[in-house]
């Protein structure tokens, strides 16, 4: 209720003339005026920005503020004479790793990794996800059953036996495979991750073009003359948005923890790549001794991923025109 | 209904111009497939099995039929939304049957229509004024910064507030949503504009409003409505001609007064039976004829006449055997019946009845009052 009395596109405002009259926003002004009432959302927003801040910045910061660099060795500064690293202080923020890293730069590296592997991956899974789906829910019939078959099959290959061979394949020589087209390193598993990720976009697209394109307003739309490739793109796209949108959401942390396994089992990002999913392997064998390692990359993967979903959540709720009042 | 809808006075327009759109022949099967990947075809539905129609400039053509006889299919052949299966469609007496491409869209422009539901038939993403500026950006007919201004234009001409350009539809009322559909229709000046049921998603006071409204626009743009309807008060109001639906075929098609005074085929006679009546004398004295049993399913017509398993009046072996063919009747008149009703007293009485006396008790209802019980009417002879 506190939301509706707050709400200012439909209340009357006194014009000069004297007139009620409803102010004219544009539809984008209106999705973020309702966007940046939900707070949570607003500050998963912030967050995420200084994220990706932060992993732009990495550089920077490793180099003038910390003057550590990712994947230099402090061992005698950071490890006992055991071998165990020490804990946050004055010089090393989130203390060091197992073999003697600044466990802070790496972490800021990281987010680099999984950020890439966030937008990069995820963003072409839904790229083909979207394409395929609208296309197959909207054309029906053979083209669907065709494409329908196709990631069937997709979805039914050994994901991690899959990736050992693609990414051990074409990871072996540094001048990759396919000739040259695909390179070991961040991007292939951005591609691998994408390939094996894009069939549950298409199933959830085509479910949604499927029942969208019954309505009326689509009949609408060719009746006015529109051709297949508008109604698609015009009537149908916008109202699969906000689905994808929370598909999106879920599937990008998951995507953080694929690339995190593939790292783990020593075929993901190479091993001077800092990636927090390979630092929680790391700490696997040594958290009960050095709770740092373990800690500080899985708080910002948690909160990364919370804040995509929170942030998701928010788009969700501005996008959908039933919940603005 | 709370505002008073204006009975059609005028007379029904000469039919002896060249109609701006003829039907011929029109059938609609939809095929009924088996299999997954090798899909087999074991079937069609015929939705629309026959259907010649005239539909000539200025008029209205009310077209009524009981849900599943087609009706919304035959709509969407007009619109080419559907390709017929066969037959052929003339616009202003060109074939538009196979039309494509730029062709098809061009006559578009010509061609609109308004849908059922006004909850499904607006993009719920698109704001109003886009939804009703959409055709302009379709076809260009106006340059693109004047666009905003011509949509405003049309709907303060349809009645909403033009101050609502950037609403969502999720924020109209049905009455309104359907206002802007019309709008949307409206939008290219078409010649036709096909109503697929406006006014039966609405509330009744809402849908005397809509009609006057759809009355209102068609003397102003000279318009051509193909009017369909379950409803057939309401259809009664608009249209100037009737055509009745029954599984996929037209069995009779008359003027408006003539068909509800004096229909021929016993489908209409039992359709025109079932309008309820707001006296309540006459309701108590009114037969109803009820009509037994299911329609028949489209995938399997019966042969003959179609209505024939639920004809009060079907002779065996004839009706099962020859189909009618649509004979004239009385003049404009037309009815596909080997044994039609006989011509009901009423129609020599009481033709000049007092529209407003009309509007109140719909004429089968003074028509039962006054002619003899329907199921004694002997058969007559075919003309």
């Amino acid at each position: 209720m506190q939301l509706a009395t707050r709400a200012t596109i439909d209340s009357p405002e006194l014009q000069p003339n004297g007139s009620l009259s409803v102010a004219a926003r544009t539809p984008r002004q209106i999705i973020w005026r309702h966007f940046r009432r939900d707070r949570l959302a607003m500050v998963s927003l912030v967050f995420l920005g200084l994220m990706i801040t932060a992993a732009i910045t990495a550089p920077l910061v490793s180099r003038y503020v910390v003057h550590h660099p990712p994947n230099t060795l402090y061992i005698n500064e950071t490890l006992d004479q055991f071998g165990v690293p020490k804990g946050p202080n004055h010089l090393f923020w989130f203390g060091a790793d197992d073999a003697g890293r600044d466990l802070f730069v790496r972490v800021l590296y990281g987010a680099r990794t999984s950020l890439v592997v966030a937008f990069f991956a995820t963003g072409i899974s839904v790229l083909i996800g979207v394409s395929v789906g609208l296309v197959s829910g909207f054309y029906r019939g053979r083209v669907d059953t065709a494409l329908s078959r196709f990631t069937d099959v997709i979805m039914s290959l050994p994901v991690l036996l899959l990736a050992l061979g693609l990414v051990a394949g074409c990871g072996l020589s540094s001048r990759g495979c396919l000739g040259g087209l695909v390179r070991p390193g961040l991007l292939l598993v951005s591609y691998v991750i994408a390939l094996f990720n894009w069939p549950y976009v298409s199933r959830l697209v085509r479910g949604e073009v499927l029942r969208l394109r019954e309505k009326e307003f689509v009949e609408a739309a060719a009746a006015a003359g529109s051709s297949n490739f508008r109604i698609m793109v015009r009537e149908v796209l916008p109202n699969v948005v906000a689905p994808v949108l929370v598909f999106t959401t879920l599937i990008i942390p998951n995507n953080i923890l694929f690339e995190a396994a593939l790292s783990f089992l020593g075929i993901g990002v190479p091993a001077t790549t800092p990636s927090w999913g390979k630092m929680l392997s790391d700490a696997g064998s040594i958290f009960t001794v050095a709770w740092w390692m373990m800690v500080f990359p899985g708080l910002f993967l948690f909160l990364t991923t919370l804040a995509f979903n929170l942030v998701g959540d928010g788009f969700r709720d501005a996008l959908d025109p039933r919940t603005i009042r | 209904m709370s505002t008073h809808v204006a009975e059609r006075t005028e007379a029904a327009p000469r039919t002896d111009r060249a109609p701006l759109l003829k039907l011929t022949g029109i059938k609609k099967h939809f095929p009924l497939t088996r299999g997954i990947i090798f899909q087999k075809k074991i079937g069609a539905v015929h939705a629309v099995d026959g259907v010649d129609l005239e539909v000539y400039p200025g008029e209205t053509l009310g077209l009524v039929g009981e849900t599943g006889c087609g009706k919304s299919t035959l709509a969407r052949v007009i619109m080419r939304l559907h390709e017929s299966t066969e037959g052929t469609i003339q616009f202003e007496g060109r074939d538009i049957t196979h039309l494509e491409g730029k062709e098809l869209r061009a006559l578009r422009r010509n061609m609109q229509m308004i849908f059922q539901d006004p909850y499904a038939s607006l993009n719920p993403r698109k704001t109003v004024g886009a939804i009703i500026g959409e055709p302009f950006r379709l076809h260009g007919t106006v340059p693109k910064n004047r666009i905003r201004d011509e949509v405003k234009q049309i709907m303060q001409l349809v009645g909403l507030n033009p101050e609502h350009y950037n609403r969502y539809p999720h924020a109209f009322s049905g009455g309104q949503r359907q206002r802007i559909g019309f709008a949307r229709a409206l939008a290219l000046r078409p010649k036709l504009i096909v109503c697929d049921e406006p006014v039966s998603a609405l509330d009744v006071s809402i849908q005397a409003q809509i009609l006057n409204l759809l009355e209102d626009i068609q003397e102003e743009f000279n318009l051509t409505y193909v009017f369909i309807a379950h409803d057939l008060s309401v259809v009664k109001h608009v249209s100037d001609r009737v055509a009745v639906m029954y599984l996929g075929k037209i069995v009779e098609l008359a003027p408006g007064e003539t068909l509800y005074k004096n229909p021929k085929h016993p489908y209409t006679g039992a359709l025109m039976s079932a309008v309820p009546i707001a006296d309540p004398d006459l309701a108590t004295v009114k037969k109803r004829i009820i009509l037994e049993g299911d329609v028949p399913s489209p995938i399997n017509p019966p042969l003959g006449c179609r209505f024939h398993p639920r004809c009060p009046r079907a002779q065996l072996p004839i009706c099962a055997e020859q189909e009618p063919q649509l004979l004239p009747q009385h003049p404009g008149q037309v009815a596909a019946c080997h044994f039609p009703l006989e011509d009901r007293a009423v129609i020599t009485e009481d033709i000049e009845t007092p529209l407003h006396k009309a509007e109140d008790a719909p004429p089968d209802g003074q028509t039962a009052a006054k002619a003899p019980d329907p199921s004694q009417w002997e058969p007559g002879n075919a003309e």
